[in-house]
């Protein structure tokens, strides 16, 4: 009985307490994306105007995200059905968007980013087996001052 | 030491290669921030404690390949790729590397 109490409050608590968090992290993600979106990140590996680049360094920027109980439940009952699974979709795209603004972050003062590249690993919690709970998303580029 | 992940250092020119150098870290995670992941994992969210960790550790495996290019008596590092792997349940090896040239 205890048990299932236990059980139904993670529940609850992941639900109310993650989808806030969610929506949040989203806003300020958003946020930051129209203040930087002054400073263009492209993959090309050569700078357009290579003779005009006065200073080039590396910049990165990593996050590491956690997804909350009742997405994990979700997530575990969808391995049973198959299709998508949203919640893990959210999760990465939050984590990719993030580590892309903290590069940018880093980058102040810098006119460009080229070479754009993200790296995604998970970190799994006691390696159980197949679980994803948390991902790192790294993501490093080489910033340009003309 | 310039240091950036395409083929050439823009502005200069490469008048010397050097060879593959190359930075590895290993780590373990620390049980104090394991027992706050283990609250994050009910909520969700970030982990900061990994977030720093593992920034750290690649900032001293950066520091590393750094320090070898100097030996080598290079002074810039291009094309650098970073990759992350686990070793064992709880460890990160994050390693980078890139090849040492010497530019003018």
């Amino acid at each position: 009985m205890i048990d299932l109490i236990v059980f139904l409050t993670l529940i609850a608590l992941g639900y109310f307490v993650g989808s806030y968090l969610e929506k949040r992290h989203y806003r300020s993600i958003r946020e930051r994306e129209i203040k930087y979106a002054s400073l263009p990140t492209i993959m090309l590996k050569k700078p357009l105007h290579p003779e005009r680049v006065k200073e080039s360094r590396l910049v990165n920027g990593s996050v590491v995200i956690s997804i909350d109980y009742f997405k994990r439940l979700m997530a575990a009952l969808r391995n049973i059905f198959g299709g998508n699974i949203t919640s893990y979709e959210s999760l990465i795209d939050r984590a990719r968007r993030e580590a892309v603004l903290r590069m940018k972050e880093n980058a102040e003062g810098a006119d460009e980013i080229i070479n754009l590249r993200l790296e995604t690993s998970s970190i799994s919690k006691n390696d159980q087996k197949g679980s994803i709970g948390s991902v790192e998303v790294f993501a490093y580029g080489t910033a340009l001052t003309y | 030491m310039n240091i950036t992940n395409i083929e050439s250092i823009p502005g200069k020119t490469i008048v010397e290669h050097f060879g593959v150098v190359s930075g590895s870290t290993v780590r373990a995670k620390h049980v104090g921030r394991d027992i706050m992941a283990g609250f994050k994992n009910v909520f969700g969210g970030e982990l900061k404690g990994y977030t720093e960790l593992l920034a750290e550790s690649r900032e001293e495996a950066m520091e590393r390949m750094t320090e070898q290019a100097k030996s080598l008596g290079a002074n810039a590092i291009v094309n650098v790729r970073f990759s992350t792997s686990s070793v064992a349940a709880g460890a990160a090896e994050l390693y980078v590397y890139g090849t040492a040239v010497s530019v003018q």
